[in-house]
């Protein structure tokens, strides 16, 4: 395993190759297929509700189906643990995940560099909009304490950055953004739940456009749920998922001002 | 009962002199000043409920119009009563025709007021009845019905949906759960007003209204009779409103509320002024209804670096409890929060835990502590976080905490499945069984790396209350000395919701409970049993 060796799409673990158009898991054994699912039923604990499990599981695609663990939650719920083999495969050399494209600068490196490509400080204004009131993601990215070792943007000389915090509503981040003349807005959504994100990041598009400013300003979101492609879908310039870093953050709105020529 | 440590009892009666008198500056401030929030709980006890045809709660709309009279300060009490006696109505007939612009509250006639104020106290006393017994029926039910050994596990539903909720909540009543909190939708705490009836489609939570409190609480006890064992109720009294929720708590007979004396102040960017009056009638309302509250010190550490903030927790632990004695609240209904809170990656983590759980039981032995898991440091890997969640049981029994919140170990990523609270149950009932009895076993060992980190942490909760003492609670909050968050006195929602308390002011309910809890505080202190 250690000794894997990328070429022409092909992998050499050792002595096995893995054919890179059907991968399938592992688990002890290469291309065994081994998944482990659990979930819950609204059926009685007993031995039917265990075979009712074990055939939702086939459904699924799974071969050699074991209910390893059967729990009565009471109240006419069961709980499974089960385990099999799944009948699929994916190509991996068919899949590709869209990503923001830029160069990942380190504090120093991003420092200078705008400095020198734009001149002036970066002007970032961050919120957690709508309802939410977790800032811990905004927080990872903003504060100057940062993340995983990483200052966050206030720590940067060359950035002023703006936390305005939770519960902000969309009208007072465009007013605030357009007030301090911002390069970037970053908005963190955490609570998902029911997909509320969804409508509360369109909207905050739709009155960038209709105060004239949305070309004016490089338009970032993140959290737990949000992916690059789902931003872009919604008509940001970049989503940032959990683990991201604010040097990732930095580098992204710095480049992309360069690159749209906001300097 | 539980893992010894020394504690350096001066310096815990410095801590505990110093809160008393942060809580006393900022009590004087209280005592001059009323909200909207309290007057709409004056109206809800006086048995005033229900909309308009726009969906705004009659309590607003009587306490507008009293507003509008330029008659606030004076509170509503006296209004209503005086509309009561003049029209000879009911209080809800009296809201119902301020409502259709029948009645104008400031111009009601103020010339039988001896009679209207008589009749506003009649009003209260009835109230306050109906409150104590709903609470004598709480405590009968947890002598039919006793809870098992400790520590009390308490677990959370969010569904969104109340009739979703109770199906969750007996599950995880059948599975061992003593206390269920419905959590509320985010952003209910900055209505300014309390939804009504049957409201579903919350996000990350339920709407509180007393219709789902209800639901709740009968569930509750359907499924407390099927395992007989009495299952507590949870909600919020937070936000704007947090007299009113505490008024239908009592009503409603739910059984702890969290209820921080500064929580909104911080981490929903509520003025501090309203909600330290807001906070203050709220206690008064969840002590006479015998409602065990619960401080939130847990969301600090979401905030603040807890090797270096672990101090500001139980600072704010002894703010809260001299707010709450002030409150007449008893020991026993102080549940002060405290939680699990280091990075799994910081090298002897448990130590520093283990030492501020340890400290907190120690300083505060007569109140009910109630001991949470970090949220921080999880992330979508469910194997890690239900590790993360064995240790915080462990040190949860090991230092003899009275409620465990559990952890879920989808925490980070939904709110909780059926099978993630049955998890959490099964995996703090193993911790609770395999290390029964270990902390009765165990001393920290004087001068060790737990009894120096618990000595740093009370030292430095001494300092800081000596200085919040020195510059007021008002300025500190300024200055970010908790959890790292500026709010600024006259910033944040709701200060438009403040009011100065006129000469006269009245408000029957204060003055009954308020006399009734603090008659029973000094009972207690004198010997009285926990019910």
């Amino acid at each position: 395993m250690s000794e894997a060796v990328r070429s022409e799409g092909k992998v050499q673990p050792g002595a096995r190759t893995v054919d890179l158009t059907r991968v399938r898991p592992y688990g002890d054994q290469w291309d065994d297929g081994a998944v482990q699912i659990s979930f819950t039923l609204p059926l009685a604990a007993g031995p039917a509700a265990g075979e009712a499990a074990r055939q939702l599981a086939r459904k699924m695609g799974l071969d050699g189906v074991k209910v390893v663990a059967q729990r009565d939650l009471g109240g006419s719920f069961s709980f499974f643990v089960i385990y099999g083999r799944t009948t699929h495969s994916v190509d991996a050399t068919q899949v590709d995940v869209p990503r923001p494209r830029f160069k990942v600068m380190g504090f120093d490196e991003l420092n200078e560099y705008v400095r020198r490509r734009i001149g002036r400080k970066l002007v970032v204004v961050g919120a957690c909009t709508g309802t939410d009131a977790h800032t811990i993601g905004l927080d990872a990215i903003m504060n100057i304490k940062g993340y995983a070792g990483q200052h966050g943007l206030e720590g940067y000389p060359e950035i002023e950055a703006a936390n305005l915090g939770s519960q902000v509503a969309n009208e007072t981040l465009v007013a605030r953004a357009i007030d301090l003349e911002a390069d970037a807005i970053l908005v963190s959504q955490v609570v998902t739940e029911k997909e509320i994100h969804i409508p509360n990041l369109t909207q905050l598009v739709e009155m960038l456009e209709a105060e004239g400013f949305r070309d004016e300003v490089v338009l970032v979101c993140g959290g737990p749920r949000v992916s690059h492609e789902l931003a872009v879908e919604l008509g940001y310039d970049a989503g940032f998922g959990p683990g991201t870093l604010p040097p990732e953050v930095a580098s992204f709105i710095a480049q992309e001002v360069v690159r749209r020529g906001l300097a | 009962m539980s893992l010894r440590i020394e504690v350096d009892g001066q310096k815990v009666r410095r801590a505990r002199h110093a809160a008393e008198l942060v809580t006393g500056e900022v009590q004087e401030f209280i005592g001059r000043h009323t909200t909207v929030s309290i007057e709409r709980t004056v109206a809800r006890f006086f048995g005033i409920d229900g909309v308009d045809g726009d969906g705004v709660p009659l309590p607003n709309i009587v306490t507008e119009n009293v507003r509008a009279a330029g008659q606030l300060g004076c509170g509503v009490a006296l209004s209503i009563a005086r509309a009561m006696d003049y029209h000879d109505l009911s209080a809800q007939e009296v809201a119902e025709a301020v409502s259709r612009r029948a009645i104008d509250l400031g111009k009601v006639p103020a010339r039988r007021d001896a009679q209207a104020r008589q009749l506003a106290a009649h009003l209260a006393a009835a109230a306050a009845k109906h409150v104590r017994e709903r609470r004598a029926e709480r405590e009968t039910l947890l002598r039919q019905l006793p809870p098992g050994p400790p520590p009390l596990l308490y677990v959370i539903v969010a569904t969104g949906n109340i009739h979703e909720d109770t199906v969750q909540a007996q599950a995880a009543a059948r599975q061992g759960a003593d206390i269920i909190a419905v959590i509320r939708s985010t952003g209910q705490s900055l209505l300014d007003y309390v939804p009504y009836g049957q409201v579903s489609g919350g996000f990350g939570g339920t709407y509180a209204t007393q219709e789902h409190f209800r639901i709740m609480r009968a569930a509750l006890d359907e499924v407390s009779r099927e395992i007989g064992r009495y299952v507590r109720l949870v909600n919020y009294c937070s936000g704007l409103c947090m007299p009113e929720i505490a008024a239908m708590g009592a009503l409603e007979r739910l059984d702890v509320m969290l209820n921080d004396a500064m929580y909104g102040v911080l981490f929903r960017d509520i003025n501090m002024k309203r909600t330290f009056i807001d906070q203050f009638f709220s206690r008064v309302i969840n002590a006479y209804a015998g409602i065990v509250i619960n401080t939130g010190e847990d969301n600090y550490m979401t905030t603040a670096d807890p090797v270096r903030h672990g101090h500001t927790v139980m600072a704010s632990q002894f703010i809260n409890e001299q707010f709450a004695v002030r409150c007449g609240l008893e020991d026993w209904q102080i549940g002060l929060g405290h939680v699990f809170a280091m990075d799994p990656a910081q090298p002897g983590g448990l130590l520093l835990d283990l030492a501020q759980a340890a400290l907190t039981r120690a300083v505060f032995p007569g109140c009910t502590l109630k001991y949470m898991p970090q949220t921080r440091h999880k992330n979508g890997d469910i194997f890690q976080s239900y590790a993360i969640d064995a240790l915080h049981d462990l040190v949860g029994v090991v230092t003899g905490q009275d409620v465990i919140l559990l952890g879920m170990l989808t925490e980070a990523i939904h709110t909780p499945f059926m099978q993630d609270r049955f998890l959490a149950l099964e995996g703090a009932r193993y911790v609770m069984t395999t290390a029964g009895g270990l902390g009765d076993e165990l001393d920290v060992r004087p001068g060790g790396k737990v009894a120096a980190r618990a000595a740093e942490v009370l030292d430095g909760a001494v300092e800081m209350l000596e200085h919040v003492a020195r510059a007021g609670l008002m300025r500190a909050i300024e200055e970010g000395m908790f959890a790292g968050i500026r709010r600024s006195r006259d910033g944040g929602k709701g200060l438009e919701g403040v009011v100065e308390r006129a000469p006269d002011y009245f408000n029957p309910l204060m003055d009954v409970m308020l006399a009734t809890n603090h008659a029973g505080r000094s009972g207690a202190a004198q010997g009285g049993a926990r019910p």
